[in-house]
């Protein structure tokens, strides 16, 4: 593909409670075997683009340890790569990144140095797939500066979470509200961009001058009726986390047979990396129904309707109830847990009982020392 | 210039007949174990786990599923600027072409890529056990005793002892003597067919005997440096190790994965066994399904029931079959309302709906009684069972078979099935 990739992966959320202090959205673990920035490096990969700089800030330590090497997703590569861009102080520069145009800004040498005509900005914290060719080819035919990538939600999502758009007939943007009081529309973006390289860095020069930083509001709202933005509808499934419920209902999803099948099944695949963790086991007394179990997991009591990510021990008696389990979490013996979602690398003592009342999800910390107990 | 220490040359050539349709189309190191792994994963965590960073693997029969499974050798971190994995496959020269006739006839054709690494040490290993062992203590036994020829050995009980080499030893653990399945064994120290050489003493022997027909270590070159007088060890290893070579005992080791806690674990941070994964996403377990001991890989789907068996990545059980004391290789699907009780069934078959797998007495296979025997239904890879047929004990099916391979309905106790060609 005749585009670089950029992954927005710098941002917390307010939203996301105890579950950000540990990590950046872009890293949280999604669907058992996966983190979200799988679904953007992976479609980048899929779609043949061969030089992706991601861009952290926020809480990187899981995530640059997750990127510890790129050739999970086939970046390996003398052509091009994956390159993380953190902030970093120069003689001209202490700041930190102060918005998205800012973070292109102090790293406009990635984008003046490549030769790929267009450049492909997504975020880190969506879960779709989608060829992003099939995104410049209407681009292309549309002639548009900007091509964002738009889904529907529905009430219940809660559209003014979202940057929320309206378009004429032939598509082209004609309101473009970031996080509206209230959103007149149910089409919002779904943070994916495609733009002509050269414009890019003029877009982004200009702004930096103004002292403008955030590409949504200071470049893509800023000329909304100055330049031609297109939007181009999601195909398929789209899913954002920005939140515990949407981080929940998202992973939740894959526990319906057509999503997973889309997903796991149909051709191209998402790619994480590999861990050499064993096959998940299950002993006597093990009870398990509708519920994804990752590898290394072992079972000795009751799962339903839950999701186990990689490496969770389930003692004896245990209930675990339309809950999510994250990474390598000791569960121990007769505990009870509906509606919750356990972070990971805990250790969940016996005998104890964490229930998510009044439609709230609990998030469950304990920090205690595995072998101490 | 290049240097090291030792390298690793894994004899994976084998088709381990024994296996039978198991092996009609795979090289016996590439057959699937334990719901996720291949046998030659074994021998190559332990050899980058040693701190080897540099093996050989000598294929013959039936390359193509080895080949792509060790590719460059990422999963093993074998992938190395110097050194890392190397297929090693037999080839034409000026003066003569011949495929590898013998173990050691094997290693004789690779001399040059031995020598291009410039090592002290090679260690020999085969591709068809099931274990965990650290070569480089082995090797620091080696140099202690200022050895030319190590051998891993494992003590067997002293009544199974006649079924192996054994070797005999002075108290200092220098061997006196070896007596191949002898009748009345003085040792139970058994060979593993592991050894650790001097490199002079393996090139030494190699060239020397590199006119003996199907030349083998254990046949030839042992007992040539035995005679010449070199300095024979015995190593003692007491760890687990499980010879995979018949149905029978592939079948028992899969199955002893399920244990509570396994002789065998795979569930401990230390000695970590690597594979090539081709399957990320979690396993979904249904509502309907019912899952009692069972260790199962990813990305499967599980509809109906799995009692004591080990199911590999991908597979699909649909609902209402049940799957008891079986072994389910990637990517099979087992049909809606099948019973499958003791069999081993191999990667991409399919198996229709309502067959019952396992039924009746059981009889001697008709054909190969030895391999295809302990009651067991095997299913090569690629096979097709078409829906509502009944399947005996010690039978094997291989191929594409529809319902007019099976009169009444029925394939009984002791036959085989064998269409090639098909697919």
């Amino acid at each position: 593909m005749r585009a670089i990739g950029i992954v927005l992966a710098g941002g917390n959320n307010s939203r996301m409670r105890e579950l950000s202090n540990k990590r950046a959205t872009a890293a949280m673990p999604i669907a058992g075997g996966f983190r979200s920035i799988d679904f953007v490096l992976s479609n980048m990969s899929n779609s043949h683009i061969q030089k992706v700089a991601v861009f952290t800030q926020y809480n990187a330590k899981s995530l640059n340890e997750h990127l510890n090497s790129s050739k999970w997703w086939d970046f390996g590569r003398k052509q091009g790569g994956l390159y993380v861009f953190t902030p970093t102080t120069t003689p001209e520069n202490s700041y930190w990144y102060r918005g998205t145009a800012d973070a292109m800004a102090q790293n406009l040498g990635f984008l003046k140095a490549s030769h790929e005509p267009y450049v492909v900005i997504a975020s880190g914290d969506g879960v779709y797939k989608l060829d992003y060719n099939k995104v410049l080819e209407y681009h292309i035919a549309k002639k548009a500066d900007f091509t964002v990538v738009t889904a529907n939600v529905e009430e219940k999502d809660d559209p003014s979470r979202f940057g929320v758009i309206r378009t004429d007939s032939d598509g082209r943007i004609t309101e473009f509200e970031e996080k509206p009081i209230s959103a007149n529309s149910f089409q919002v973006s779904a943070g994916i961009y495609i733009v002509r390289r050269r414009l890019l860095i003029e877009l982004i020069e200009k702004s930096a001058e103004e002292e403008r930083h955030d590409f949504v509001k200071d470049v893509l709202i800023r000329y909304k009726n100055v330049k031609r933005i297109y939007a181009y509808q999601m195909p398929n499934y789209w899913s954002n986390i920005s939140s515990v419920d949407s981080y929940f209902s998202t992973n939740m999803d894959f526990l319906k047979k057509d999503i997973r099948d889309y997903f796991f099944k149909e051709y191209p695949d998402i790619y994480s990396k590999v861990e050499d963790l064993p096959p998940a086991k299950y002993n006597a007394g093990s009870s398990v129904k509708n519920s994804l179990v990752s590898s290394g997991c072992i079972i000795n009591g009751e799962v339903d309707g839950s999701i186990l990510f990689k490496k969770v021990f389930v003692g004896n008696n245990c209930v675990i109830k339309n809950s999510i389990i994250l990474n390598d979490v000791y569960i121990g013996d007769n505990t009870y847990i509906e509606n919750c979602i356990v972070e990971s690398r805990d250790t969940i003592r016996a005998n104890t009982k964490y229930i998510g009342e009044n439609g709230e999800i609990k998030i469950v910390v304990e920090k205690n020392e595995r072998y101490a107990l | 210039m290049i240097k090291k220490e030792m390298i690793a040359m894994l004899l994976a050539g084998g088709q381990g007949s024994r296996l039978g349709v198991l092996t009609a189309n795979v090289a016996k190191p590439a057959v699937a174990f334990g719901g996720k792994y291949r046998i030659i994963d074994f021998p190559l965590s332990n050899c980058i786990n040693s701190g080897v960073d540099t093996v050989g693997v000598l294929t013959q029969y039936q390359p193509l599923q080895l080949n792509t499974h060790i590719g460059i050798g990422i999963p093993w971190d074998l992938d190395r600027n110097v050194g890392g994995v190397s297929i090693l496959p037999p080839y034409e020269k000026s003066t003569s072409s011949e495929w590898y006739t013998g173990t050691a006839n094997a290693i004789y054709q690779n001399l040059r890529y031995m020598e291009y690494y410039n090592p002290d040490y090679v260690l020999i290993l085969g591709g068809d056990h099931i274990y965990k062992m650290d070569y480089e203590v082995m090797l620091d036994f080696h140099k202690a005793n200022h050895a030319d020829v190590t051998l891993a050995t494992i003590p067997v009980p002293m009544e199974e002892a006649s079924r192996f080499g054994v070797v005999i030893t002075d108290d200092k653990k220098q061997i006196q003597e070896f007596e191949e399945k002898p009748a009345n064994p003085r040792s139970n120290l058994a060979s593993m067919g592991i050894y650790i050489f001097s490199w002079p003493v393996l090139r030494e022997a190699l060239i020397k005997l590199k006119d003996q027909p199907g030349c083998d270590f254990g046949k030839h070159i042992i007992p040539y440096c035995h005679e010449k007088g070199d300095r024979i060890f015995a190593y003692e290893y007491n760890g687990y190790w499980k010879d995979v070579g018949t149905l029978g005992s592939y079948w028992e080791s899969n199955m002893e994965l399920i244990d509570l806690i396994p002789v065998f674990n795979l569930y401990e941070e230390f000695w970590k066994i690597y594979t090539k994964t081709d399957r990320i996403p979690p396993q979904f377990i249904a509502s309907d399904a019912v899952v009692d001991r069972a260790i199962i890989g990813e990305a499967a789907e599980i509809h109906g029931e799995i009692h004591n068996s080990v199911i590999g990545s991908g597979v699909t059980i649909e609902p209402g079959a049940v799957v008891r004391d079986s072994i389910i290789m990637s990517a099979t699907v087992i049909g809606a309302g099948t019973v499958v009780d003791k069999a081993i069934i191999a990667e991409n078959v399919t198996v229709g709906a309502n067959c019952k797998l396992g039924v009746g007495e059981e009889a001697p296979n008709e054909v190969k009684p030895d391999v295809y025997a302990f009651g067991l239904v095997t299913i090569g890879e690629q096979s097709v069972i078409p829906d509502n047929v009944q399947i005996g004990k010690n039978t094997a099916i291989s191929g594409v078979t529809t319902a007019s391979d099976y009169p009444h309905g029925l394939l009984a106790s002791g036959e085989t099935l064998i269409k090639v060609g098909d697919k």
